[in-house]
């Protein structure tokens, strides 16, 4: 058996793949409040929140009105990405064009409101979500047993994150989009409904939380809290790949995840730190994040 | 009785109205200044006085936040890093060392915060808006993982019992009273340096950093070193908060090292209003009494949404917060 | 001179008298504390459900003890210790609160019972599992009550021992909590011939622990424990579950697992655990009367923590009746002096260091085809006998014990 570092190489593998997994997690709810911090230049503290109400909206589909998993995975992002277009609408209109600290309060408020009522409504030892039928059992990879509902995940999670890379670099939707991150008057001079295209917008990047938040309901206990703890490494992730960029939210998402996975073999730990040791670290060098635009 | 010595003042000397006005204002500040000094003095006989302390350690914690917000327009995010450098060192300090006078152990405590905000600030001062409230997040969270790690702090236990001792050997601080002046005079110190700090030659070439970058730098001034000197005083009374706070309540725990505490005093700073003399001292007040309120009543189980509330209704309503809306009432009325 | 001496026998005798007058029902009201977590992580251990357990040993004594009314105050301490020692430190101060009851989060009990102890009051430790409680930091002002990490730790980990697993890998949460737990885990294994093949020390909180379930599958032990709590045993679990831990032949023992733990994890995902408690609803006719009586007015069934609040108020509350005083060391003396039968124990007794002892039970896990109904969760498996379940005096370092 090959060691690398006093690990043999096959465990190492599986640790590198379970992290990849992580990653795509990561990736997905980065890549959300990336898209959001693009456009609207405000940091989405409701964005842990809206992957919450994603896995609660399976649970409670699935426990009160027997929606099953797939029906799930389409209607949650869609309850959530409505009512994410509602806040947007209702309230984060109202401070546009203010200090973007205020955006990062008010989405911080909303969070405290959200889960502060589920755990009063649902309580905290949270539920859990049965696997769905097709997705039980798992493969013997030869150094690991794979889940396959973990191989799920990954596929998943990675052909959301490409389609969504693919809409905005390579369509004319997504044209606009990027040019209203450049100059959104100019852009509403074109005559392009820019405000509604801001709401969309929103509603996309709470969609995508809340699809995180589906995926993760059958393999994590699904709490009030499950996204306040996730939501500080993910922006972790974002100012590592630089705010607002895309494919950085992506492949960082990814490497975190394996970044992470390592640290959990080497110094476990240290595994919900890493991140931000190496958030200061590439922020010493690379000011504006790995693909960030310095501004 | 104020403008009757102007109207005195105008038939005899006839001096510059402006000149006049601005020291009748001063003279309100003055009076404005007592009146506070006699109500802090006179609480405790009202008041429960730990209740009383809780809220000047956290009173001074948001002053301190402030000048650095407020002042230089820096948002830091890992300010709880200093809160609970200074209660760790101070709490561990006077537990092992017996002997030694608590304000010694508040004076190390206090050193050990300033040390780490001079790390902090050499590495973050050159990043701006959100990265650098993303870098100080980060250190912070690195300083929470040492906090975990190390032995001294007692983990998630935290130190308990720290012996509250002697002030200067003579006084006791396990009566409540006595302590209470002692924090007040702590709070009162702290005060004072952040208004010192504010109105002296250096704090106007601050403001004036914040206001436009560029233009204070083509006037030639150093503009890192004028940010780093204010987030290095920042953390020092932060830190100086927690040491006071550790004393107080005879424990230091990981709370105050958790990032929650550095959106906490966000919000009691913002709640107050940003960039005024007594808006962190008025939010730091609301959230404290709000929490103690809110744990003690029948809607403890609603603190949570209560507060998210109250951030909402804020950033809507009350931008400038409560200070600065009474300002600008003022302003509009007189 | 006789005479002197019996002047001198009979004023000491009445200034006793006089003392045992004074030490009466301080401000003829007993006045109770309950501090819990009611919004944060450990809300459903304890929280309001806690509070109502409490209540309702109020009311069962009429809402009175010889005359003299029972008043409840409740706060929540948020999980932080200086709001927990803060409020109590108030209570103490401002309404003379006699004692207080529940306590949680054993950062916030720890801090909590120094103020008890300096105010020369009572606790009633029942949602804390913290064994340091009664050891390092025991006090003559507290007594710890349901359970305790070493009785949970020592109770599973020597049945798993029994049925065959040899040798161990320990998930530990990186704290002082998780830290205690997995020395007190190694202890057993290892003097009952058992050994730890492998720890890993996990951040606390975590989310995902697929990574360190794949290093427990790749070290080759038996038995994998769980040193770590609430959420992070709940995911621990389900990730073992789907990474076909079971499958493999390993067995799963988690140390600090509760009723609501299970309920909120599902029968599929930790059928045939094996846990250990200090009391389940299901056990005889008493426990299910009174776990009925809670089910109507919370519409959950109690677990341990708060079965063990109700038991030590009834408890405190006849002990006030039997000497007729609310002061703190009368109060101790006469529990410590009185066995507890009720509900929650049977022969039950207080300990020198502050330690209720009493049986605790062995139980397991019901898979989903014998549970017959949404809380029929446990089988217990057999009873621990509480001089065996809790540490020994003898090993104990609290400061109360005579030294030697």
């Amino acid at each position: 058996m090959t060691i690398v570092f006093g690990i043999p190489l096959s465990v190492l593998l599986g640790q590198l793949l379970l992290g990849l997994i992580n990653g795509t997690f990561y990736a997905l709810l980065s890549l959300g409040l990336a898209i959001i911090f693009g456009l609207l230049r405000i940091i989405n503290f409701a964005h842990g929140a809206q992957y919450m109400l994603g896995a609660f909206a399976a649970v409670l589909g699935f426990n009160y009105l027997g929606v099953n998993y797939w029906v799930a995975l389409v209607l949650a992002p869609l309850l959530v990405g409505a009512l994410g277009m509602l806040i947007e609408r209702g309230l984060l209109r109202r401070i546009a064009g203010e200090d973007h600290l205020y955006g990062l309060l008010l989405t911080f408020g909303l969070a405290l409101i959200v889960e502060g009522a589920f755990v009063k409504l649902f309580g905290v030892s949270g539920s859990s979500y049965p696997m769905p039928e097709q997705l039980k059992g798992g493969f013997n990879l030869g150094f690991m047993f794979l889940p396959t509902y973990r191989a799920w995940v990954v596929l998943a999670a990675l052909v959301v994150c490409l389609a969504t890379w693919f809409m905005i670099e390579r369509t004319r939707l997504g044209s606009y989009l990027r040019a209203g991150t450049e100059n959104p008057k100019l852009m509403q001079a074109f005559g392009i409904n820019m405000p509604l295209l801001i709401t969309l917008t929103y509603g996309f990047g709470a969609a995508l939380a809340a699809f995180a938040g589906v995926l993760a309901a059958p393999i994590y206990s699904v709490t009030p809290t499950m996204g306040a703890n996730l939501l500080i490494v993910v922006f972790a992730v974002v100012v590592i790949g630089g705010m607002g960029s895309i494919m950085g939210a992506i492949v960082t998402g990814l490497a975190m995840g394996l970044i992470e996975g390592l640290t959990k073999v080497f110094y476990p730990e240290a595994a919900n730190t890493v991140v931000f040791l190496v958030m200061v670290l590439v922020l010493l060098v690379r000011p504006a994040g790995l693909f960030g635009k310095e501004v | 009785m104020t403008s009757l010595e102007i109207k005195q003042g105008a038939g005899v000397l006839q001096p510059n109205a402006v000149q006049e006005r601005r020291q009748a204002a001063a003279r309100r500040k003055r009076w404005f200044y007592l009146v506070l000094m006699g109500v802090a003095l006179l609480a405790p006989l009202a008041v429960y006085p730990v209740f009383l302390m809780k809220l000047l350690c956290f009173a001074l914690f948001a002053c301190a936040f402030n000048l650095l917000l407020g002042y230089a327009g820096l948002l830091s995010f890992g300010h709880a890093a200093f809160l609970a450098s200074g209660g760790y060192v101070t709490g561990y300090l006077l537990s092992t060392y017996s002997g030694l006078g608590t304000e010694l152990g508040i004076l190390a405590g206090t050193l050990a915060s300033t040390a780490l905000g001079l790390v902090f600030g050499l590495l973050a001062i050159r990043r701006q808006g959100i990265y650098f409230a993303m870098i100080t997040l980060a250190l912070a969270q690195l300083v929470f993982f040492i906090f975990v790690q190390a032995p001294f702090t007692g983990g998630e236990n935290g130190l308990q019992g720290v012996p509250r001792g002697h002030l200067f050997g003579v006084f006791d601080l396990n009566n409540n009273l006595t302590l209470y002046y002692v924090v007040l005079a702590v709070f009162v110190f702290g005060f004072a340096v952040i208004q010192r700090t504010i109105h002296s030659p250096y704090g106007q070439v601050l403001k004036a950093i914040r206001e436009n970058e560029p233009r204070a730098i083509s006037l030639g001034y150093n503009v890192e070193a004028h940010k780093l000197l204010a987030f290095v005083i920042s953390a020092a009374l932060t830190g100086l908060a927690g040491a006071t706070k550790t004393v107080v309540f005879q424990l230091a725990s990981l709370t105050d090292a958790h990032w929650h505490m550095s959106g906490e005093v966000i919000l009691m700073t913002l709640l107050g209003g940003v960039g005024t003399v007594f808006g962190p001292l008025v939010g730091a007040g609301i959230v404290v009494t709000l929490q103690s309120y809110l744990s003690n009543g029948p809607l403890g189980e609603w603190v949570h949404v209560i507060l998210g509330l109250i951030f909402v209704i804020c950033v809507l309503l009350f931008r400038v917060g409560i200070v600065g809306w009474v300002l600008k009432l003022a302003r509009r009325n007189f | 001179m006789k005479v002197f001496q019996k002047t001198a026998c009979a004023m000491l005798a009445s200034s006793l008298i006089a003392g045992a007058a004074q030490a009466q029902i301080s401000d003829d009201e007993i006045r109770i504390g309950y501090l819990a977590d009611m919004s944060g992580t450990y809300r459903d251990l304890s929280g309001p459900g806690g509070l109502e357990a409490l209540k309702m040993a109020v009311e069962d004594f009429g809402g009175q003890v010889n005359g003299k009314k029972i008043v409840v105050f409740s706060a929540d301490d948020l999980n932080k210790p200086d709001v927990g020692a803060n409020t109590v430190r108030q209570w103490v101060d401002e309404r003379n609160v006699d004692m207080v009851t529940g306590m949680v989060a054993s950062s916030v009990v720890l801090a909590a019972s120094k103020v008890v102890e300096q105010s020369g009051k009572l606790a009633l430790i029942s949602g804390a599992a913290a064994s340091s409680l009664t050891n390092e930091y025991c006090s003559p002002n507290h007594i710890h009550w349901t359970y305790d990490s070493y009785a949970l730790a020592n109770g599973t980990a020597k049945s798993v021992l029994a049925s065959g697993g040899k040798n161990w890998f320990i998930l530990t949460a990186d704290y002082a909590f998780g830290h205690a737990m997995e020395k007190d885990i190694t202890k057993v294994v290892q003097s009952d011939g058992g050994k730890v093949v492998g720890t890993v020390r996990h951040p606390f909180p975590s989310s995902d622990f697929s990574s360190y379930i794949l290093q427990a599958q790749g070290s080759g032990a038996d038995v994998i424990a769980f040193a770590n709590a609430g959420a992070d045993t709940v995911n621990s679990l389900m990730t073992a579950s789907q990474f076909g831990v079971a499958q493999s032949g390993q067995k799963l023992a988690g140390m600090v697992v509760f009723l609501n733990d299970i309920h909120a994890m599902g029968l599929d995902v930790t059928q045939g655990l094996m846990l250990t408690t200090g009391w389940y609803w299901d056990m005889n006719d008493e426990s299910r009367a009174w776990a009925q009586r809670y089910y109507k007015r919370v519409g959950k069934m109690p677990g341990m923590v708060p079965a063990g609040i109700y038991s030590a108020t009834t408890n405190y509350l006849n002990a006030i009746k039997a000497t007729g005083s609310d002061e703190a060391q009368a109060v101790r003396t006469q529990m410590m002096a009185t066995p507890v039968n009720d509900m929650f124990a049977k022969n039950g007794k207080i300990r020198a260091d502050g330690r209720m002892v009493h049986d605790m039970y062995l139980a397991q896990v019901k898979t989903p085809a014998e549970s017959k109904g949404e809380w029929d969760l446990y089988k217990i498996v057999s009873t621990i006998p509480g001089d065996e379940a809790y540490r020994p005096l003898s090993e104990s370092a609290c400061k109360l014990l005579p030294k030697g």
